[in-house]
């Protein structure tokens, strides 16, 4: 089964993503900002990550940058999901190695048409 | 909705358009028309009927008609038939061609998400087709729709569904809620309103025809003559490219499926065997 991260600071965004990624056949984990979401990743790589930007601790953002630089941080597919919805943080989502963005709000089908571009699905 | 008022518009809607109002989504009928009626100074739906049973006016039975044609589009739906059109279909066009353009239809556009990825495709793959040059013809019967599809002004929502993140960067600029496609795009597409139940034979001819997710709007019979009408006008070496869900088996031997090309058809069975 494939595994995804939902990094997110409201528990309510991760219980609705849980959701949508359970049922398209995903084992998903959780984490509540970017510190937790990186030590997640250098225990267990994930195969996905959607990926809240403003968050406590660790953006999302600065998390992305991170986690690219770890051993084995270039193979999570890393989708944005996130409030920020102008074309500026778009650009500095995919310059920071994100593969594919998601603006707030969000449903099953937006998910599933973003994962399967990026060959998740 | 009384009996006969479903049975009015879907009169209204079939003999213009040829697609079937489902009896079983009525509730669409008073969601669809509702805002028709006040646009057009009545107030009721029933009292717009009631107009078009004592005047049967053209005018107003198209607006009818336009409003409940399903409308249901999105930017690189599916994703792979684009990638057959990119990686299969206009290398095997392009290699039959010395010179002149490859010509693209996408019939029954809706609101234009469909050529204009089409469009991307192009732009991106320009270098290769210098020789052989790539147009991009649309249409769709639904006034409301082309002129949406003409203005390339979308919705956060409708920019989500399918466009990867890196097209939306490359050929779209925000303003305000809205995302606007850019001019060089838009100006790779030729539009033309057009009913595919009319007598196509005036459109010219096609390398490759999208038309996906149109035909299942139709009965049986119409299905048929829209396909068969189709292969007339697509090229001997060309392509039909239909919605994953629809097929030409059991309707029609105009069209053949290409052999590991899901929802790509060829003309006629023979040219089938013979790929």
């Amino acid at each position: 089964m494939r595994t995804s991260l939902v990094v997110d600071d409201s528990r309510v965004i991760r219980k609705v993503a849980r959701r949508i990624l359970e049922g398209m056949g995903f084992e998903v984990a959780e984490a509540s900002d970017g510190q937790e979401a990186l030590s997640w990743c250098l225990a267990t790589m994930p195969d996905a990550i959607l990926l809240d930007w403003n968050m406590p601790v660790l953006n999302g953002l600065d998390f992305v940058r991170q986690l690219r630089q770890q051993p084995g941080g270039h193979q999570p597919i890393v989708v944005f999901c996130t409030v920020e919805n102008d074309k500026e943080h778009v650009v500095a989502a995919l310059d920071a190695g994100a593969n594919e963005y998601v603006m707030k709000p969000f449903d099953g089908d937006i998910i599933r048409a973003k994962f399967a571009a990026v060959g998740l699905i | 909705m009384t009996p006969q008022t479903l049975a009015l518009v879907r009169l209204i809607v079939q003999s213009r358009t040829g697609v079937v109002v489902d009896p079983d989504r009525a509730y669409l009928i008073q969601h669809r028309l509702a805002p028709v009626a006040r646009r057009e100074g009545f107030d009721s739906l029933d009292a717009l009927l009631s107009a078009i049973r004592a005047k049967r006016e053209a005018r107003l039975m198209w607006a009818v008609a336009d409003a409940m044609i399903p409308i249901e589009s999105a930017f690189f739906r599916d994703g792979t038939p684009f990638n057959q059109f990119r990686d299969v279909l206009l290398p095997s066009l392009a290699a039959n061609r010395r010179s002149g353009p490859i010509k693209v239809w996408s019939a029954g556009c809706g609101t234009g998400e469909e050529p204009y990825s089409l469009a991307m495709i192009i732009d991106a793959e320009q270098a290769r087709y210098a020789a052989t040059p790539v147009e991009i013809y649309a249409s769709d019967l639904s006034e409301r729709c082309l002129a949406k599809a003409q203005a390339g002004i979308y919705t956060q929502a409708e920019i989500q569904r399918g466009l990867p993140a890196r097209q939306l960067v490359q050929h779209f600029t925000k303003h305000d809620a809205h995302w606007h496609l850019s001019a060089s795009i838009r100006k790779r597409v030729r539009w033309r309103r057009l009913n595919l139940i009319a007598d196509l034979s005036p459109v010219g001819q096609f390398d490759v025809i999208f038309c996906r997710y149109v035909l299942e709007a139709f009965d049986g019979p119409t299905r048929k003559q829209v396909l068969e009408q189709l292969a007339c006008v697509l090229n001997p070496d060309g392509y039909l490219v239909l919605g994953d869900t629809e097929t030409v088996l059991g309707l029609t031997e105009a069209f053949a499926p290409v052999p590991g090309q899901r929802g790509v058809f060829v003309r006629g069975w023979q040219q089938a065997l013979a790929a």
